[in-house]
This record gives structure tokens, C-alpha cells and sequence, in this order.
């Protein structure tokens, strides 16, 4: 399909006109709505932490509560962000390739996190995981507490990281088909080898692309979490929390502060899913060659 | 496209003329906290009716709710609130300083503090008081778990924590002891929600906890349920903290909107006999209880309360020293 096309498009560059009329003013408008909603908002906050001056932001970010709080966010955003991962993997591998009762049900399903007020996740988690919850009055006599400990934190950012996770690998399992697996097994291949060699190396830059997203995602979460962190300070109170103090502090430098450094993190994560397809695409050029 | 701007702008024209013939509907915003929801439903329904009366002018108050700081915060940034309810004094000050709105004064513009109603913090225990908890140094114990917000946070907190500071330097009349016992005290807190009625919720839907501290008008409205009234009780501690929740119209907006005159004369209806007889209905103390049937403060019980301008100096020293970055709550909190 894509080879077919191939040769037309390179017909249509090489005449210089675009096979649609209106780019011009549709990449105007949309820069113009890219400014107003995104880029406006993120200038005022990078101008606002400059103000701070380096010696500012570092004294706002070395602040022992401050230090605990970004060990806390980064660790528990890394942990749910793996296992979204891998529980996002397992869930597109069944809803692409089986059929069952109930199938588009769940392909519904996972797009809950992102429809439901976070906050309304956050309180039905943490009724579920306190200590007289339905999970939670089965966990707490073994010594397992979930609520109000780190672990609440990593479950409230698997769920809302899942929807991410999911629905990158998604498409790339479908277009994948059955056809390199059967050859594969043709050859001889077996089913853990066709796994490692012919489907993993497909998924892989779907599956980065899936956890880095989760891992912005979770690093910001702010709703779903603080019903369940329980929000003590030094032990589990994540950095969005303590934004929102400074600013009940009317302290917004250290507001600043702590927001300039999430939303750095978010944007190399975001930078590092835009770099996986080239370095991929790079990888498979070269192998192709060495063929 | 010439057309279309000049009849856009000739409905433009036409609405704006239209709201400047309904101006006689006079609106104001009154920017409160979050369990006020109900008492200001009722304040508002009736004072809308007398100013009716007295003046023909139709009143519409709108009220929005929510944390106290939050509150403060929105009317820095620009919500446009006639009149200002908040949990404590600064929440005002704070917008009086930092977005000058009002004078730095505004506190001494009404009686008794600008506070027509007050509270005390008491303890919610679970019924029958399983865990005797009596007094403030009963909280201390091992294996009491004390539920309260954050003071960071929610001005209820702030009250909370001071009523409790407040008991301790009476208690124990040493600065050191004084802040071991409320290291302890916060040692026992399993959960720092973010506000009061989160920290409500904790306690008396989670279950967590053995004594919520809490307002005393939040306590009655959770006993007022016959269901919460079976599984809980108020216990009253032998010295307390006079909670005064103030009012204050902020001036710039007011005279933005012309509506200075009705501002004042809502906030001033709160000390009249039908507020004052309102506030006491719906769990808060009276400022003038002389206005007040006698029976109406028969729920009240008798209770030593220090004012935060006896006891602390008033807000703004009491929040520089104690929730500051940098203050006693964060040096009570340091990890251990």
C-alpha cells in the first residue's frame, strides 16, 4: 500500500504543490491555537523561573521537603510507568489478537482513565485500599497497607498511566498481522523465539513511546493521587502537592520553582518519544544493509 | 464579510443594551469557604427578601465555596467577589496585601472583629469513646490515630493546630515541651488531607482514625444526620480556640459594580437578630447570643476559649511564626 503510494507523492514534492489546498492558513491557525493554549501559559511559567536567577531556584529545589517530595513523584512515576507498561502490553496483545464475549467492552474500558475526573478515581481508589475497604480489609491483617503509603500513590498513577500504555502498542499489534509469526514459526522458530526476535523488536518503540507518555503523565498527576497519598510531608507527598502549598503560601517563586523542574522532565521525556522512531528507523536501515 | 462584522456587532450591541436594561437586577458574590454552603443558602434567601422589601430592588447573591486559601487566592487573581466570607483573618489580609483590594484595616470596619459568628475546635470520637479521650493530652498517646488537614494547606487546620498549641502552653508553660508534644501530636496523624471536609471524610466514612479535630459547627451538622449521630460524639476539651470567621465587601470590586450599598448592608444583616439567630441554627456561635433565644443556645456548651489576639498575636504573627515556610509546623515535621 505504502510502496504503491510511494511514487506519487514523490511526484507531487517534486512538482512543488501540495496534494491540498490551505496550508498556509491552516498551519497559521494552528500555530496561533498552539500558542494560546500551550505555549503562552509554559512562556509565563519559563519567564517566571528565570526570574528566580539559578541561585533562587536552586535554594527553593534543595529544600529538604522539596528534595523528598521529587524523590517521591520521579520513583513512584518511574515504578507506574513500567508496570502500566507491561500491564498495557498484555491487555492490547488480547484485545487485538483474540475474540471473545465482552472483547469491545474492555477496548472501551481502557479509555475510562481518561473520561473519569481524576479526583473521582482517586476517592473510589482510596475507598477500595483504605483499611475497611473491599481490598483493603484483606491486606491490612497481613501487614499491607496500601492507602495512604507510597504503594497507593504507585496504583493511583498506574491506573491513570494504563490508557497510555495500551493504546501506543495497540495499532502497531494490529498492523503487525499473523504473518511474520507463522513464518516464523515456519522456520522452525519457537514460540518464545518468535516472541524475542520477530514481535518484541516490533513493539519496542510502541512500548517506549507508551511508557514515556505514562511517565509524564504520572509525574504531574495531581487529582487521583492526593486522596490516596495521604500527604505527609517527608513520607508521601508528591511535588504537585507541594506546588499547590507554595502557592497557598502565596510563595509563587517556589511554586515556580518546582513546576519549572517537573515540566523540564516532562518535555525530555516527550523530546525522547519524538527521538525513538528516528533512532529505530536508523537501526533497521542498518541492518538492512548489513543484509 | 463586511456584513457579517456589522451584524455581528449589531448583536453585540443589542445584548449589551439589553443587560443595561435589567441592571436594576442587582447581583453580588460572595466568596466563602466550604462548610458555609448551607448557612449562606439560608442568610442569602432571606436578606434577598427583606432588601426586597425595603428598597424594591431585586438582590441575587451567588455564592461560591470552597477551600479558604483557595478562595483568597481566586479573589487575588481577579474573581470578582462584592463580599468576602472566609475561614480565617489571613485569608483577608493576605488578599488585602497582596492584591490590594482592600484596606489593610478592613478588620476594624465591622464588630467584634469583623467576625459575626464564631467556633471552637472539639473532638469528633467514634460512639460511646472507646478510646477515653477526654482532653488534648489524651491525643498524644501511642496508638491514638488524630485525624486533622494539613495546616499548610486549610485555614480549619490552622485553628485546629493552634487550639492545640494554645492547650499545651498552658499546660506546660515551656517552649520545648510545648513543641515536643505537638511533634507527637502530628506523629499520630495517619492522613493530612488537603481540607476539612476531606479530613471529614477520612474519618467518618473511611473510618481511619480514632477523634477528628473539628470545627464544632462541622461537628453538629455531622451529628445532625440520624446515621452519623448513632456512631459518633463530640467530646469538649477543657480550653479551646475562639474560631472567628470573618466578613469583610472588598472595595475595589464593589466599586466596580456599584454595589458598595448592598455589600454593607448584607454583611451588616449578619449581626441583626434574624443573622445572628441563622448563624446559631446552623451550628455557629453567635457574636451577640443577647439577640439570641435562649434556647436556640442551648447546643453551645460552655467552653474556655483564648482568641488568637490574646493568645497569638493576631493572624499575621501567628502565620509568620507557625505556618511559614520555615516555621514551628514545619519544624515539628522535620523527618525523623
Amino acid at each position: 500500500m505504502s510502496a504503491v503510494l510511494q511514487p506519487t507523492l514523490r511526484v507531487i514534492a517534486r512538482r512543488g504543490r501540495r496534494p491540498l489546498p490551505g496550508f498556509g492558513l491552516s498551519l497559521g491557525l494552528g500555530l496561533a491555537w498552539l500558542s494560546v493554549v500551550v505555549l503562552l501559559p509554559l512562556a509565563a511559567l519559563a519567564i517566571r523561573a528565570a526570574g528566580l536567577g539559578v541561585d533562587g531556584w536552586l535554594r527553593a529545589i534543595q529544600d529538604p521537603r522539596v528534595q523528598a517530595s521529587l524523590k517521591l513523584s520521579f520513583g513512584a512515576s518511574l515504578v507506574a510507568a513500567l508496570a502500566a507498561s507491561l500491564a498495557g502490553a498484555l491487555v492490547a496483545w488480547v484485545v487485538v489478537r483474540y475474540r471473545f464475549p465482552g472483547r469491545r467492552l474492555l477496548d472501551a474500558l481502557v479509555d475510562l482513565p481518561f473520561a473519569l475526573p481524576t479526583a473521582v478515581a482517586g476517592i473510589a481508589l482510596t475507598a477500595i485500599y483504605s483499611a475497611n475497604g473491599w481490598v483493603g480489609r484483606w491486606l491490612e491483617p497481613l501487614g499491607l497497607k496500601i492507602a495512604y503509603t507510597p504503594i497507593g500513590i504507585v496504583i493511583a498513577l498506574i491506573f491513570i498511566g494504563l490508557p497510555f500504555a495500551v493504546r501506543t502498542v495497540q495499532p502497531v499489534l494490529e498492523a503487525l498481522g499473523h504473518e511474520q509469526e507463522e513464518a516464523a514459526a515456519s522456520l522452525g522458530a519457537s514460540r518464545l523465539t518468535t516472541l524475542r526476535r520477530v514481535v518484541l523488536p516490533e513493539l519496542l518503540p510502541a512500548l517506549l513511546t507508551g511508557f514515556s507518555l505514562a511517565f509524564a503523565r504520572a509525574l504531574g498527576e495531581y487529582g487521583s493521587v492526593i486522596f490516596i497519598a495521604g500527604n505527609l510531608p517527608y513520607r508521601t507527598e508528591i511535588a504537585p502537592l507541594l506546588i499547590t502549598i507554595r502557592l497557598e503560601e502565596y510563595d509563587y517563586a517556589g511554586a515556580v520553582a518546582i513546576a519549572a523542574l517537573l515540566l523540564a522532565a516532562s518535555f525530555v521525556c516527550l523530546l525522547a518519544i519524538n527521538a525513538i522512531p528516528l533512532l529505530f528507523a536508523h537501526e533497521r536501515r542498518g541492518a538492512k544493509r548489513d543484509v | 464579510m463586511k456584513t457579517f462584522l456589522r451584524n455581528a456587532l449589531f448583536g453585540l450591541s443589542v445584548m449589551l443594551a439589553s443587560s443595561a436594561a435589567f441592571a436594576k437586577d442587582v447581583q453580588l458574590l460572595n466568596v466563602s469557604y466550604d462548610p458555609t454552603r448551607e448557612f449562606y443558602a439560608d442568610v442569602n434567601q432571606t436578606f434577598a427578601a427583606q432588601w426586597k422589601q425595603q428598597t424594591g430592588e431585586t438582590l441575587t447573591i451567588r455564592a461560591s465555596h470552597g477551600g479558604s486559601g483557595k478562595q483568597a487566592r481566586a479573589v487575588i487573581d481577579g474573581l470578582e467577589a462584592d463580599v468576602v466570607t472566609l475561614a480565617l483573618a489571613a485569608d483577608i489580609d493576605a488578599i488585602a496585601t497582596n492584591g490590594k483590594l482592600l484596606p489593610a484595616d478592613w478588620q476594624k470596619r465591622l464588630p467584634h472583629n469583623s467576625a459575626p459568628y464564631t467556633s471552637t475546635i472539639v473532638f469528633l470520637v467514634r460512639k460511646g469513646n472507646p478510646k477515653q479521650i477526654r482532653d488534648w493530652g489524651d491525643l498524644v498517646k501511642p496508638g491514638i490515630g488524630v485525624i486533622t488537614p494539613n495546616p499548610k494547606t486549610s485555614g480549619g487546620a490552622r485553628w485546629n493546630y493552634l487550639a492545640a498549641w494554645a492547650w499545651a502552653s498552658q499546660e506546660y508553660r515551656d517552649g520545648a515541651k510545648v513543641t515536643d508534644y505537638l511533634t507527637r501530636l502530628f506523629k499520630n496523624v495517619p492522613v493530612l488531607d488537603t481540607g476539612a471536609r476531606g479530613a471529614t471524610t477520612t474519618f467518618v466514612e473511611r473510618g481511619i482514625g480514632d477523634v477528628l479535630l473539628a470545627w464544632e459547627n462541622e461537628a453538629l451538622l455531622t451529628l445532625a444526620d440520624p446515621d452519623t449521630s448513632a456512631k459518633f460524639e463530640i467530646v469538649v476539651p477543657s480550653l479551646s480556640i475562639k474560631a472567628e470567621p470573618p466578613v469583610a465587601w472588598v472595595d475595589k470590586n464593589v466599586d466596580r459594580h456599584g454595589t458598595r450599598k448592598q455589600a454593607e448592608a448584607y454583611l451588616r444583616f449578619l449581626y441583626t437578630p434574624e443573622g445572628q439567630r441563622l448563624a446559631a441554627k446552623h451550628g455557629y456561635r453567635p457574636a451577640e447570643p443577647d439577640k439570641v433565644p435562649a434556647a436556640d443556645l442551648a447546643r453551645f456548651p460552655e467552653v474556655k476559649q483564648v482568641t488568637i489576639d490574646a493568645a497569638f498575636g493576631g493572624w499575621k504573627k501567628a502565620q509568620a511564626e507557625h505556618f511559614a515556610d520555615g516555621g514551628f509546623f514545619d519544624k515539628i515535621y522535620r523527618p525523623r
